[in-house]
Order: structure tokens, then C-alpha cells, then sequence
């Protein structure tokens, strides 16, 4: 839990979201819905990314977070959201996978 | 995500107020519900353990999946009192993740040396709340026993719905706060709101077992935020 009353706003992704979306970015939220195991970020954690790959947040210990941003930038493209799940049972795990042993599920969808 | 949606949820959460975004799996459409809103059904039931809980989590209703992340305020304590109770509260509420801070204008009592890393206001509460309000996710203990400091914190803690109220001081000494505070203007069924004698009762005898007892207290009215209000303490 943060210490500290008032949200951090230079740091906390929604509110960078909504910055960025003011400033005529396009712009997606990834969202971690669903967590077995050890996952190293709690469910409701956020990634929010720009069209130029930009990102801020996470939804793990940085293990994930390159395959999520990618996969962000298609979804602002095409505007369809997706449900993405990473882990060490998953076929990409030698690629991208979680060191820690857990497994996250994390829904991108774009802002607008 | 809609703009609107986040633009509402960051707006309740610059105010410190509680919201979840509800967002429907299958089609991405999404709401914000807020403290108090009506929602039937299981997604009803499921918000509102959200709201009380603060986790967040998918749920099965009306034959769709939600994902509800809860965003809830962070719970603080404001401690009208530098004393001695206080000096054992402090860490133990830090530790517990209730943030703390206490205002005493007694120079004497709120001193860095009896305070160390502890936010700590030598000043009237008049002044500083004027700063830093009150609000519903703000427990507030009032353990001076002198109502020329107690008073008015109380009678704001009570206006700003504070989700825990607790002044030090025995039955007697309460009937007769509770009097005053009536003349301040406070309702019968705001003052019902006082847990007074404060703390939960575990027989606490000494200052640090009945910052135990405050904590304790405190925890159980955060949790049971909704449910009841002093009637659930038992």
C-alpha cells in the first residue's frame, strides 16, 4: 500500500493517460485482471503506453512489460482489445515469461 | 476505455473519494460506480465487497464477465494529542499502513524530540484542518481530554463523515462533551457516531495497549465501512 496520502501524479499512469490524451496522443491502458501464483504486481495494476511505444507503470517486475508495449501499439492501431496471458506454462515463456513462477492475465485496450 | 470514464476516476481520486471502473470483458464497455450508487444484482453485491475490501478482481453476472478495479482513498489517522498514547500509536499505525499525523498546539507536548518521523502539527486544529480537511477516509482520535482541542476536531470529524471517531475520556467525561458538542450544533445521531471510551475493549491498562485498542478499533470501522455504523463495533 503507498505511504503517502495524495496520489504521486508526476508517476500514477492514469493520470499520465489522461495527460497524454489531452495532449492528442493516442494512447493504451493495459491492465492486469487476473494473477496465479507469486505475480510480482497485484490485480488492477497499470501499464499505459502512447502510439510511439512510450510507457509508464507495470504490470510485472519488468519481465513482461516489452511484449505488453508492442502488443499495446497494435491494439491502438486497430482499436480491438485484447486479453494477454504470460507465465512460465505459457509457449512463450522462453521468450517472455515470468521469472517468478507465476502467471498473469492483462487486458490492453485503448483510451477512446 | 472511455476518456469520460477515466477522466471521472481520476477526478474521485485527486478528491479522495472511493470509485470502481467496472469494465465488461466481452465488449470492453466500461462505467464508473461510485461510493453509494445503486447497482442491483451480483454486480451489486460484487461492488459493493469491492468498495469494503478495496481488492480488485473479475466477477460472473447476468451472464457477462466484469472486471472491477476498485480504487479506494488511503485510509489516514489524524491524532488530536501529542501525548503519550500517541508516541505508541504512531509507529504501530504506520506499520498497520494507516499514515498518521498529529496536531497539538501544546509546544510543550508536539516536539520533534517525543516525535521523531512523525508528521506533527504544533498548532489549533482549527488551523490546520482549514488546511488539510477531513473526509470520510480519514479516521480521526481525539485524546487530549482537554475540549478547548478536542471540540472542535470532534464536531469536524463528525461534519466530514469521518469513517472513525474516538475521544479519550470516561463515560462521564463524555456525557458531559456530549453536551457541548450539542451546542456546537452537532446532531444526537452524529454524537452516536463517538466511540467513546475510545478503543476496542481488550482491558488495556497501559498508553501502549490502548493505542492497541485505537488501531484495533480503527481497523474494524475501516473494514466495516457501510455495513453499520457504531452498532457493527461491538
Amino acid at each position: 500500500m503507498d505511504d503517502s496520502i495524495y496520489l504521486d501524479e508526476a508517476r500514477d499512469p492514469l493520470i499520465i493517460a489522461e495527460g497524454w490524451m489531452k495532449d492528442g496522443k493516442d494512447v493504451a491502458i493495459a491492465t492486469v485482471v487476473e494473477t496465479w501464483g507469486s505475480a510480482p504486481r497485484p490485480v488492477g495494476s497499470h501499464l499505459v503506453i502512447d502510439a510511439e511505444g512510450n510507457f509508464h507503470g507495470s504490470v510485472s517486475g519488468g519481465c513482461v512489460e516489452g511484449a505488453v508495449v508492442s502488443e499495446a501499439v497494435d491494439v491502438i492501431g486497430s482499436g480491438k482489445a485484447k486479453m494477454l496471458e504470460f507465465g512460465v506454462a505459457d509457449e512463450t515463456a522462453w521468450q517472455v515469461g515470468l521469472s517468478c513462477g507465476g502467471r498473469i492475465k492483462v487486458y490492453v485496450e485503448r483510451l477512446g | 476505455m472511455d476518456p469520460y470514464a477515466l477522466k471521472t476516476l481520476n477526478a474521485e481520486r485527486r478528491a479522495r473519494r472511493a470509485a470502481i471502473l467496472v469494465t465488461d470483458l466481452g465488449d470492453g464497455r466500461d462505467r464508473i460506480v461510485r461510493e453509494g450508487d445503486q447497482v442491483a444484482g451480483d454486480l451489486g453485491a460484487a461492488t459493493a465487497r469491492a468498495f469494503r475490501s478495496g481488492n480488485s478482481g473479475s466477477v460472473e453476472a447476468e451472464g457477462r464477465t466484469f472486471f472491477l478495479n476498485a480504487h479506494l482513498p488511503q485510509p489516514r489517522l489524524v491524532v488530536i494529542g501529542a501525548v503519550h498514547i500517541s508516541q505508541a500509536l504512531a509507529p504501530m499505525a504506520r506499520i498497520a499502513g494507516y499514515p498518521l499525523e498529529i496536531i497539538d498546539p501544546r509546544t510543550a507536548f508536539a516536539t520533534p524530540d517525543r516525535f521523531p518521523d512523525v508528521a506533527l502539527h504544533a498548532e489549533w486544529p482549527e488551523d490546520v484542518l482549514k488546511r488539510q480537511p477531513l473526509d470520510s477516509y480519514t479516521a480521526l482520535a481525539a485524546v487530549t481530554h482537554d475540549p478547548k482541542i478536542d471540540d472542535f476536531a470532534l464536531k469536524a470529524a463528525l461534519d466530514a463523515n469521518c469513517f472513525y471517531v474516538g475521544a479519550l475520556g470516561s463515560r462521564k467525561t463524555h456525557a458531559k462533551r456530549v453536551e457541548r458538542l450539542l451546542a456546537l450544533g452537532a446532531s444526537a445521531e452524529q454524537i452516536a457516531r463517538i466511540h467513546a471510551p475510545i478503543g476496542l475493549d481488550i482491558g488495556a491498562a497501559s498508553p501502549a495497549e490502548i493505542a492497541v485498542a485505537v488501531l484495533a478499533q480503527t481497523i474494524y470501522a475501516f473494514r466495516s465501512r457501510g455495513l453499520d455504523t457504531k452498532g457493527a463495533v461491538a
